[in-house]
């Protein structure tokens, strides 16, 4: 074993976040930790890394136990993360950025030429054709994913640590990304890979290890197992169907009662467009990362405000100016990106819920604190958001409960058009499938639902039609029994790109 | 808030100001003596929370600035303008009502500019607020023509010097106005939006919080809060000095809002801590003073008692007292942070 556990233990006030967890990498594989928000992934990493101080158990490293008291010290031993959000400095070039901290230098002064050597040369074997001397926020998630990777296997070079790696790549970035990965493998690397999509945990782990609750459930190597199986591990529970199961029942609303969208759009972000909801429609939008999906969300809830076109319903102009009058319209908005967008991470769970509520109902009028308190206790239950209390700061809570406290926000507002950017991006299974039951309910009531997704199998699951956008123009509409993952794919690529380097 | 919490936020400065005034009280042991006489209360304490009032009612304002992510250095020149505004009212010949509504609205106006420069044009809070801060000393001295405005009014003067069942004017009006901030903010939903648009500006618009409107209103607040300290600076001299009135009190506002326990960052704020810090830099002013330090003293030794008192309220501190605390009353703390 390159990299082992035993019994390791931590726990917080109120939670014990590791109970005992038994865990083994090898040199040379692709070992993929997995289970739903809250099972302990994070905190087993970061124990690994030394960011956490365990409360017992030991941590072997080729045998011997060790005790990094910080990620710099974890890193001297041979251990390398690399999160989600890339940790590295965007305006500075890359060389900068791969070097830092063991900078070659003179006297004390930096050599330039000299680290832009050492730069290259750590890039070399990346199949990376990038210039160092550039900052590094001039390229790609991707790229700056890779040159975070080669710095930590630089500054590491035995076990590395990849923590939600793909969540903000496409399709041929993960390829990529991948390429390398296995390349690394191949120099005998052990590598222990985090995420969310399953499909790609199959494409490229050799051994799978599933946490729950704090536990350790089970190990296997990933060819024994498959998908049906893990998400039973992972949850603990069967599960009935998976999403894909088409669901569509009728729209109940008319063209009547619809809110009409002519010729909306913003210059420089997205084309003018037309869209008509109607009550009870859920409609998906596809197409991919930088392609007009966000943007659309944004001009339809007025957070950057139409230039053209007109919005109306059965009494006539809606206001979108700004997301207050669009609140006000009965519109609601959950963004792509929860942290920066979506939550008031110093803020309570409780106050998290009424925020949109109490914005609405001005400040002269607050929401009685009893009647706060039953909002928030109501919403927890129905959406089984997992927090000890409705006092928690949501700062402290995983992705997906957060997701689901900015639904609870917004169902507090009882809105008739809901707009979901993402909705389900970086939440574990269970959480996931709540969501799309979630869907269903509301729109049942008769609310309208927009979503945008990258996984084609939850927007055909949800919607009753799919639009789809390609370089910020919403190009082609599918309805009946063109609502189907590979009709949106040859949507998503005809006709400058083929099928094949989509996928 | 309930009562156990408010005192939980509230006690690293209650035990502060207590271990402050056990301090002065070592060299001046006559601090506790309070007589009346002649109507009136007299006694360091009360000349404390008399003398305290004017950076006491900048903080007030300050806080609510500070909690929403910015801050406002122009108040001490706030503080000039409304001053002079009602002096040269009362020379005028206006009555002490339309006096004080000048001064007043005056101070309003103050903030109206500030917070139309932070949310309209974006530009960063400390840059703004300078430009009102150097500028504003100025606006003073055209008001005042260039002296010491001087006047004649009892009814003015008794709003610095006056008292009230014993109790001096100033700390009447500052007690009052923390009060009326207090409920204005918590009654209403105004203290939660002000601390979503100060955690996370982006997220609370998108939310629907009308965060421009908010944002000038706290600023207008804070002028509002530097009128009503301008004009009891004036009333207790009898004049409006446009040089000196409210001189560097910005930065004690600032640091009675820091004491306060209140985050530079914004967020999370409380009135009634920063009203205690307030009270601490004023205990520590009068005690360096009635200790009998010759003057060239006074800063430094303000200075080093302001370190001891923001290291040991420190988060990095904090968990070590909270240690001894617990060590003292043998009984578990269960409230120990989880280390990040």
């Amino acid at each position: 074993m390159l990299l082992s556990t035993r019994d390791l233990t931590k726990s917080f006030p109120g939670t014990i976040a590791l109970d005992r967890v038994n865990f083994g990498l090898k040199a040379g594989e692709v070992h993929a930790l997995l289970g739903e928000n809250g099972a302990g992934k994070s905190t087993l990493i970061k124990c690994l890394t030394g960011a956490y101080r365990r409360d017992s158990g030991d941590i072997l490293f080729e045998g011997k136990p060790i005790f990094p008291q910080s990620t710099l010290e974890a890193q001297a031993i041979g251990i390398g993360t690399v999160y989600q959000e890339v940790n590295l400095l965007p305006n500075l070039t890359v060389a900068e950025n791969l070097t830092l901290g063991h900078q070659p230098t003179r006297f004390g002064m930096i050599r330039p030429r000299a680290m832009q050597a050492l730069a290259q040369e750590m890039l070399a074997g990346y199949g990376l054709d990038i210039d160092v001397r550039r900052p590094l926020e001039s390229y790609s998630v991707a790229v700056q994913q890779i040159v975070a990777i080669a710095r930590a296997v630089h500054l590491s070079g035995r076990v590395l640590i990849l923590d939600e790696p793909t969540a903000s790549l496409d399709a041929r970035e993960v390829q990529m990304l991948f390429d390398v990965v296995r390349d690394l493998r191949g120099r005998g690397l052990g590598i222990i890979f985090i995420s969310h999509f399953l499909d790609q945990v199959f494409e490229i782990s050799d051994s799978l290890t599933i946490l729950r609750n704090g536990r350790h459930i089970a190990t296997h190597p990933a060819a024994d197992v498959d998908r049906m199986q893990l998400i039973t591990l992972m949850l603990g529970r069967e599960l009935e169907e998976e999403t894909s199961v088409r669901y569509r029942p009728e729209v109940t609303g008319t063209s009547a009662d619809a809110i009409r969208f002519t010729g909306v759009g913003r210059r420089g972000r997205i084309a003018p467009f037309d869209l008509t909801v109607r009550k009870g429609e859920v409609i998906g939008m596809a197409g991919l990362l930088g392609s007009g999906r966000t943007e659309s969300a944004e001009v339809l809830f007025g957070a950057v405000p139409s230039d053209s076109g007109t919005v109306e319903d059965a009494n006539g102009a809606v206001d979108l100016r700004n997301p207050r009058s669009a609140i006000a319209a009965g519109f609601a908005f959950a963004p792509e990106d929860r942290k920066t967008d979506g939550i008031i991470a110093e803020l309570s769970v409780r106050e998290n819920i009424i925020l949109a509520l109490q914005a609405r109902q001005g400040w002269a009028r607050p929401i009685p604190q009893a009647e706060q308190q039953r909002m928030a206790d109501d919403y927890i239950a129905r959406l089984d958001i997992r927090t000890p209390d409705a006092e928690k700061p949501v700062g402290l809570l995983s992705g997906g409960n957060q997701q689901k406290v900015i639904l609870a926000r917004w169902l507090a507002t009882n809105p008739r058009f809901l707009i979901l950017d993402e909705p389900t991006r970086g939440i574990d299974v269970g959480a996931h499938a709540e969501i799309l039951r979630l869907i269903e309910d509301v729109v049942a009531q008769g609310m309208s639902i927009l979503v945008i997704s990258s996984e084609l199998e939850e927007l055909v699951a949800v919607s009753h039609r799919v639009i789809v956008v390609r370089d910020r123009r919403h190009v082609s509409e599918l309805t009946g029994a063109d609502v189907s993952p590979d009709t949106i794919l040859r949507a998503i690529a005809a006709p400058h790109t083929t099928l094949e380097a989509m996928a | 808030m309930t009562g156990s919490t408010l005192l939980r936020r509230i006690a690293p400065q209650l035990l502060t100001l207590a271990a402050v005034i056990v301090l002065v009280s070592i060299y001046y042991p006559a601090f506790y003596q309070i007589v009346y006489v002649n109507d009136r209360l007299v006694g360091i304490p009360i000349d404390v929370i008399k003398r305290g009032a004017p950076v006491a009612l900048l903080a007030i304002g300050m806080t609510l600035v500070i909690a929403t992510r910015g801050i406002d250095l122009s108040v001490g020149a706030v503080m000039a303008i409304c001053g002079a505004s009602a002096a040269w009212s009362i020379d005028q010949g206006y009555g002490i009502g339309a006096a004080l509504g000048i001064a007043g609205a005056a101070g309003l106006v103050c903030g109206l500019w500030n917070g139309v420069l932070v949310a309209f044009f974006g530009i960063q809070p400390i840059v703004a607020t300078l430009i009102l801060m150097v500028a504003g000393r100025g606006v003073a001295q055209l008001i005042t023509g260039g002296t010491i405005l001087t006047f004649d009014s009892d009814t003015f003067a008794f709003l610095g010097s006056g008292t009230m069942i014993g109790v001096p004017v100033p700390t009447v009006i500052w007690i009052l106005t923390g009060i009326g901030f207090g409920l204005l903010v918590r009654r209403t939903a105004l203290g939660l939006l002000v601390e979503s648009i100060g955690v996370n500006l982006r997220a609370s618009t998108l939310a629907g919080i009308n965060s421009r409107v908010l944002l000038i209103a706290v600023y207008m607040g804070s002028g509002f809060c530097a009128a009503l300290a301008g004009v009891i600076a004036t009333a207790d001299i009898r004049g409006a000095d446009a040089n000196n009135a409210g001189l560097w009190l910005e930065l004690d506002a600032i640091l009675a809002v820091v004491i306060g326990g209140n985050s530079l960052l914004g967020g999370r704020f409380s009135i009634l801590a920063s009203l205690l810090g307030a009270m601490i830099i004023q205990t520590i002013n009068t005690g360096i003073l009635l200790a009998g330090f010759p003057s060239e003293f006074n800063l430094v030794i303000k200075a080093v008692l302001v370190i001891v008192i923001l290291v040991l309220q420190s988060p990095r501190f904090m968990p070590y007292l909270e240690l001894l605390a617990s060590r003292f009353k043998r009984s578990s703390v269960t409230r120990l942070e989880a280390g990040e």
